[in-house]
Parts: C-alpha cells; structure tokens; sequence
C-alpha cells in the first residue's frame, strides 16, 4: 500500500506587512535593506504563537476528516512557545485528540519541517497508522536586520500515512553536515549569522546537490521529470540557480512566497509542499527539500485522488484573507522589539493556577461545553444544572465542542479602555446556531471592518493572556468573521 | 405568607460624605465623614447602634477585608458588624441588612455604611482586576464600558431606532445629569454641558463616548434605620419609610441561554415587578414620584426607564427627549446628579441614592429641591454587566403613601 500525504491544511496570519515601510524605518541606518523592501511579509497578531497557528492549519487539514484515526502528532519549529511543555502536546489537546496517541516535537534546526516530515513517513509506514504533521514558526529577528525583511509568520500541516493517499511519498534522503550558517544558543532569543555569499556558495549550492542527486539516484527519478521544485530560501535566483545545476527544468521551480508572505522558518518548506499541492494535477512529482546543517530532500507523486481533494483555505486561501499592514510599530510592539508603555492596566495579574488549568482544561482549550440530554439545549461552559430555564435538570449534561460551530453576534463593543495590546479590544455576545452562547473576544479585526448585529462567525484558537511574570501563556478560543461575512462586507463597500 | 417591608422600618438620619476625587483622605476618613452627619440627624448615641453593615465592592483597593474596618473607624462599641458585597450594588446590600434587622426586631436601631476609595490606582477609570481564577481563562477581556455598550448595539437593532438617535437621547440622559449635578455641593462633577460635547467627545467603548460614564470617585454614604414606633417616640415627624427592597441576580439566562436578546436587563424587570407589588404600587408612571438610578452609562439609564416599566419598551428615547425625567419634568431622575455627577464610589452609590430620596421627602435638598416634595422614590442600584448581574431596588416614601 503506498505510504504519503492523506491531506493538508495550512495557515497564514491575517496582517501583511509592507516591507517598505520596515526599511522606511530602517534606511538610515542600514541603506542596503532597500534592495529587500519589496512585497509583504506574513506577520502573526498578538495572540498568535506556533501553536495556535499549527492548531489552525490542523483544523484546515483535518476538513471532513475523522480525527481519531490520528495515532501521533509531531510538531516542528524553531520557535515554540514552551522550552518545556510539550507543543505537539498541546496541539493534540486542543485538536481533541484521544491521549493514546504518540506526540513529539521536532526543532533546532531550519530544516525542522522536513526532517519531521519524513521521520513522519518513516513510523507511519512501518507502523501503518496516521500521523499528523504540523509546522510552524514565528522567528524572533532583530529589527534592521535582513531577516525581519524576509521572514514571514504561518503555519503547515500535513496528514500522512498509507491509503487513498492524494501524494504518494517516493522516497526521502538527508545529508547531515554541521554547517554553521547561523546558530542560536540557549541564552539567545536572535540568530547570529554568517556572510550570505558563503552560505550561497557552499551551502545552499553544495550541500542541497548531494541530498537532492542521492534522491533522485534511490528514486530513479530524472531530475528533469520533476514537475515542482520546493526549496526554501529566501535569497532571490538560489532556487534557480540550483535547479539549473541539478537539470531540474527552470519552469519547476516553486514560488518561494517572498512576494506576498516571506519565509516561515522551519515550516516554509511544507508551506510550499502544500502550496504546490494545491497548484498540482495528478502525476506531478513534487521536490521538497529543507536546508539547514545539511539538507532533507523528499520526493511526492501527485495522485489521481488530488482531483477529487476537498477545497479548503489551505496556503491559497489564507494568502487571500489578507489584510495590509502599514505600521511597523505594531509589528514592533507585538514582537517585544520596543519598550512601550503599556499603562497601569497591563499589570494586571495573569496567573494560571496548573489545577484551574488542567481541571479546567476541555472547557479552555478544547472549547467543549455542555449538551443537556433532557432537553437538547447546548451551553457553554458545561455545568451541573442545565441553563434552559424550562428545564434546570441536574447531571444531564454531555460533552459538546463548539470550536467547529458557527455563531452570530447578537451585541459587540470595540472598547478603547481595557487593556489589549492591540487596541480597542473587540468582544461582543456570540450566540452558536443550534444553541450556546457566550460574551466572547473577537480576534482580527480590521479598524475599518464594521462589525454588525447578525453577523456570522466562526471561532480560531489563540492566546488568552501572556503571564509576564512567570512565563506562561493560556489559550482561549476567539471568534473572527466567516469568510462569508468579510467577503460581503467588501461587496458592501465596492472593493 | 411573607408580608413584605412596607412600612415596617423607618429612616432615623442619614449621612454623605462629599463625593470626588478625594487624594488626602482615606475610606476610613470617608466614612466617618458620613457617619458624623448621619448620627448627628438621627439625634441618637452611638450606643444606641444594635448592629451593623459594611458595603463595599473593591475591598482590596482601600479597606480589606472584613466590617472590622467599619467599626474600628467609628469605635463601634463591640457590636455585631457584618461586610456585605454585591458589585456595585454592594451600598443596597448594606441598606437590606440593616433594614431587615430592624424588621425581623432582632435590632431597635441598625446602621449601613457603604464606602468605596477608587482613586487610589493610578489611572482613570475602574480598577482593572481579575475575575476568579476560572472566569479568567474564558471570560472577554471586558471593562463596564465595554459590557454596558453593547446594550446599545442589541437595542438600536431590535428596535430600529438609528444609532445617532439613540446617541442624542444618551447625550440627553448625560446633560440632564450635569445640569443636576451642577447644584449639588457635594457632587463630584458639577459642570454643565452640552449636546455637542458629547456627541464629540473621545470614544471609550463604541458607542460610549466619555461623557456616556459615570465618575469613578471617592465617597461614603450612611444610613440608620428603626422602627416607625421607635422615630416617633424620638420626636421624630415627617417620616420616611422603606415601601420596598427587592433584589434579582442573574441565574445564567442572559449569559448562556439564547432568550436573551441583549438590549434589556432582565433582572431589572424581575426586581422591578416584585417591589411595586411590594410597596403597593399598581401605576409606577402615575405613583412613583423620583427617581434614582443606577446611570453608570446613559445608555444603561436609558434601557432601565424601560425595564422599571415607565417608558415602553422601545420609547424611552421619547420619554427622554420629551424632558419627562429632567429636574422640572414628570418624573425627575437623577435630581441629585446620578452615579454620571454625583459620582460612583461604588459601596456608596446605592446608599446615596436613598441619601437623596430622603433629603427631597424632606425638602432638605437645597437648590435641587423639587418644587412639590416627592412622596414615593425608587432607587435602583445595579451590579455587575448586562448580561450577568445583580440588581437591587429599593422603595422609600412618607409614612402613610
């Protein structure tokens, strides 16, 4: 049975910022950024980290999927939230993932993504199960430095395993070479790096050709029957020039995003994977390889059963949902690259009790309520007496997710007074068809986005608060307009 | 069969202190300040006092925990003290507990305090705290404005009513309260201002602008209670009693049931139904003379002449546009200022609504003074946001209405 990709999601934060005005910024300074200030770079809100947008690529890969055929998650990333926590742990939390299931996190290394990927291959083959792959990053970069020109923010996730697969896995090879291009210590939260010509040279153009041609040798595929050519690099011609060296056809060479998103880290190489998978018919052999102390290199076919592959937002999709960012002091400010003053308000205490949390822990991070057997009415959050003042029956109540429902805003407020380091803090009261409701945050915004009585909904996993003080982060679910209630706002308006 | 409070207790004297932004006092301060002027009306001793309660919302801003406060500032001589909190609605809560101790006759005379000291964080504004440690992990990141706000976004939409209508009608509500406030010396803001000012003032929470909320202040409000009997054999005349308490707390309906639609508090209207029938009240429009409500917005003062069932639903935009709750029109609200003027030290508030109420009866209000006394006064004192909270009426009128 062929072992290979069952499905993929992606996810790519709403705000886009213009390079421009990053060098506009910048340009006094170092002049050279002016050559990069083209294009807009994907950049994550306040309230997103690695997790909550490998949680909302999962959700987009697992559309119409059965989530329980899912026997491990592996996450990876050179940014997690948490040193120490496991990530995929929370990840399967939130997915509502049964706990027999093995979880691991893949990191330290740029080619994190790939590498992941096809150990992923590797235990799902020999073991014939499912695993799920998700890939994130959100790479701290000092600002005036190329790399906050060309990094974006986002996430990928693949499932993979044996069946109806839509790519069939080929055949994968690494070459591991300590190649310090750039490194990061354990002290450090920015990347010390190395002249760009050098890593080009030998690097990108030596180490890629061994991974790639011992590939291509174990595959018996031609270089030239290659049909996508993902590399992730973010200097411009490198794809190029190294396709051309190894006679992969120029036309192959897969669109590195530097235009509308930048590169995401360890996770840019599957962001491309699906990209291209979104773009490919049947039969296409897709190249994917991660450079990083050596490079993986991956080889797909596209299979007959891409064609009847379900739409969802995927990598195209969340490029579209898209909204431009002009203020680069907002991308400053939400990646802790300026001391601001945040006001009296923002020292509010955001402490977690560990027993709250995990007592609480299907309500927070799962988003489940309550369904009351006797009367059918849902709520949020479970209790032990049903709200349905008809009813009031006591112990009735089962599990009910609502992180899938869609909701309508019955009230909102865009309030400039609480703190919200991104205000004004949008909430408002979202009732869920069928039942539930609640006074919930609302995430991604747009300020000249009008919300409106009625409006449809649907809810994103995100952070709740950032505990300072200790280091910790808890998550919520946050609703955000449906891609139907953003496009007819902006049929309303003309755009 | 429960008979009810009316008539059954009586108003011996009655204390405020000034309310504002008082930065060299303490709570303590505050409240012996109100204290002193209660005692001195009711015309008793200290001694005299059987029992007493504590109200205060934000207790770790000032005071702590615990009545201990109350009864170390005024020396009270060992008697039973009780702290009672309830959100903003904490100062009626203070005013229940005495009030049905004097009914129950477990007390000949009792005392309520209710005091908060707000201007001790650093900002403008509420203090900006934690819910409980689970309400944290799922509630929105709310302030009052933010909650109180969207009263107006469900109201302009299930009644059709423009946004810059409704807005005119808050302004109205907002200007009615400074012209008020402007004649009252103990007020914490006493300008007057105009339509302009606030359809144009800065946004706190859309579509409350600033002068849509009520002060944040400083202050203390007190009150001693007996019997009817026991005033008169004081020499007491002239009495004000207590027609009426009533108080309803959300169950969850509002906040996880879809009834709900968001434009009207439900447990003003379950409050509300009780204590007219409690005092005795049939036509509340015709019978109710003065009103004090709990105007931490004006769109909350608005919806809530809906809720005590004087406008019709939808046509308290008329009603305040017709100048039937100004100082000279049928039914004044918020002679004294309201929560917007007179201010809003929180364990207070609902206690100065009665301060009011009793001084008007009285024809002791001075420049504010209603022409023709008001013989039957509704406060109304709310807690907690629109969807889940607390709200306590309490009815007080002359002996024999």
């Amino acid at each position: 049975m062929d072992t290979g990709i069952l499905a993929y999601g992606g996810y790519i934060p709403q705000s886009r910022l213009q390079r421009s005005e990053i060098a506009k910024a910048h340009t006094w300074f170092a002049p050279g950024l002016r050559g990069l200030a083209k294009g807009e770079r994907a950049m994550a809100n306040w309230d997103e980290d690695t997790v909550t947008m490998s949680v909302e690529a999962a959700r987009d890969c697992m559309t119409g999927l059965d989530r329980d055929d899912i026997a491990a998650v592996y996450m990876a990333s050179t940014t997690f939230p948490f040193q120490d926590r496991q990530n995929a742990g929370i990840v399967a939390d939130v997915l509502a993932l049964k706990s027999g299931i093995m979880t691991l996190d893949v990191g330290s290394s740029q080619r994190a993504g790939t590498s992941g990927l096809s150990i992923a291959l590797q235990t799902s083959a020999a073991a014939n199960n499912t695993t799920l792959l998700v890939t994130s990053d959100k790479r701290r970069t000092k600002a005036a430095s190329p790399l906050e020109m060309t990094t974006g923010d986002g996430a990928a996730a693949l499932l993979l395993g044996q069946g109806n697969v839509i790519a069939k896995h080929l055949g994968s090879h690494t070459e591991a070479v300590d190649f310090v291009d750039h490194y990061r210590d354990e002290n450090n939260n920015y990347d010390y790096g190395w002249e760009e010509r050098w890593i080009r040279d030998e690097g990108y153009l030596k180490i890629a050709p061994a991974a790639i041609n011992a590939l291509l040798e174990k595959t018996g595929v031609k270089a030239e029957d290659i049909s996508t050519f993902c590399f992730p690099v973010a200097m411009a011609r490198v794809a190029g020039m190294l396709a051309k060296n190894l006679g992969i056809p120029g036309d192959a060479v897969a669109d590195n995003l530097q235009a509308n998103c930048g590169e995401i880290g360890a996770a840019h190489a599957v962001v491309m994977l699906v990209h291209a998978l979104e773009h490919a018919k049947p039969g296409d052999k897709i190249l994917v390889a991660g450079f990083g102390q050596g490079c993986d290199a991956l080889l797909f076919e596209a299979t007959d059963a891409l064609a009847s592959y379900p739409a969802r937002r995927g990598i195209t999709g969340h490029l579209a949902r898209r909204r431009e960012e002009t203020n680069y002091n907002r991308f400053l400010a939400f990646n802790g690259l300026i001391n601001m003053e945040r006001g009296i308000r923002a020292e509010t205490d955001k402490n977690t009790g560990l027993t709250t949390l995990y007592r609480n822990k299907h309500m927070a991070q799962r988003f489940v309520g309550g369904l009351c057997t006797a009367c059918d009415t849902p709520q949020f959050p479970k209790s032990n007496i049903c709200v349905n003042p008809d009813c009031g029956e006591v112990g009735t109540q089962e599990d009910h997710p609502f992180a899938d429902k869609i909701s309508h805003l019955n009230s909102y407020t865009a309030d400039k007074l609480t703190y919200s380091p991104d205000p004004p803090s949008y909430y408002g009261m979202i009732q869920f068809d069928g039942g539930g409701r609640l006074m919930n945050d609302i995430c991604d915004i747009a300020p000249d986005f009008e919300l409106q009585v009625g409006m449809s909904m649907r809810m994103m996993f995100r952070v709740k608060d950032y505990d300072n003080n200790r280091g910790f982060r808890r998550y919520f679910w946050k609703a955000t307009p449906t891609d139907e209630a953003l496009a007819s706002q902006k049929t309303n308006k003309g755009e | 069969m429960a008979t009810g409070i009316k008539d059954k207790v009586a108003i011996l004297g009655m204390g405020c202190s000034n309310f504002g932004e008082r930065w060299n006092d303490n709570a303590e301060d505050l409240m012996v300040e109100a204290f002193v002027e209660a005692i001195g009306d009711a015309g008793i001793e200290k001694s005299q006092i059987d029992a007493a309660w504590l109200g205060t919302g934000i207790e770790e801003q000032h005071v702590g925990k615990s009545a201990v406060p109350l009864s170390m500032a005024l020396r009270l001589p060992y008697i039973p003290v009780t702290r009672v909190e309830n959100y903003c609605a904490s100062g009626s809560e203070s005013f229940r507990g005495a009030v049905y101790a004097v009914a129950s006759g477990a007390c000949d005379i009792a005392l309520a305090m209710g005091v908060e000291k707000l201007k001790d964080t650093g900002y403008g504004g509420l203090p900006q705290r934690n819910r409980g440690s689970v309400n944290d992990m799922f509630w929105a990141n709310a302030s009052a404005p933010g909650s109180f706000a969207q009263l107006a976004t469900a109201y302009t939409s299930k009644f059709g009513v423009s946004a810059k209508d409704l807005k005119r009608a808050m302004a109205h509500v907002s200007i009615k309260s400074h012209d008020n406030g402007s004649k009252n010396p103990k007020a914490h803001l006493r300008n007057k201002i105009t339509e302009d000012k606030v359809m144009n003032a800065p946004m706190i929470a859309d579509p409350l602008g600033l002068f849509d909320c009520c002060g944040v202040s400083d202050g203390a409000a007190c009150a001693i209670v007996t019997t009817p009997e026991i005033a008169k054999s004081m020499g007491k005349k002239d009495l004000v009693t207590i027609k009426a308490m009533q108080l309803s707390g959300s169950n969850g309906t509002e906040a996880q049931h879809n009834s709900w639609d968001g434009s009207y508090f439900a447990t003003t209207r379950h409050a509300a139904a009780r204590a007219y029938k409690e005092a005795g009240i049939d036509n509340p429009r015709k019978q109710v003379s003065l009103f004090d409500v709990h105007d931490c917005f004006s769109i909350t003062e608005l919806v809530t002449m809906e809720d005590l069932y004087i406008s019709d639903e939808g046509r308290a935009v008329n009603d305040i546009m017709d100048g039937f709750f100004d100082a000279d029109g049928e039914i004044p609200c918020q002679i004294d200022g309201g929560l917007k003027c007179f201010g809003h030290p929180i364990g207070a508030s609902g206690l100065r609504m009665i301060y009011e109420m009793y001084l008007q009866m009285n024809g002791r209000a001075g420049e504010r003074q209603r022409s023709e006394e008001p013989t039957i006064g509704m406060a109304h004192n709310l807690g907690g946001f629109p969807h889940q909270n607390i709200c306590s009426l309490t009815i007080v009128g002359k002996e024999g209405v």
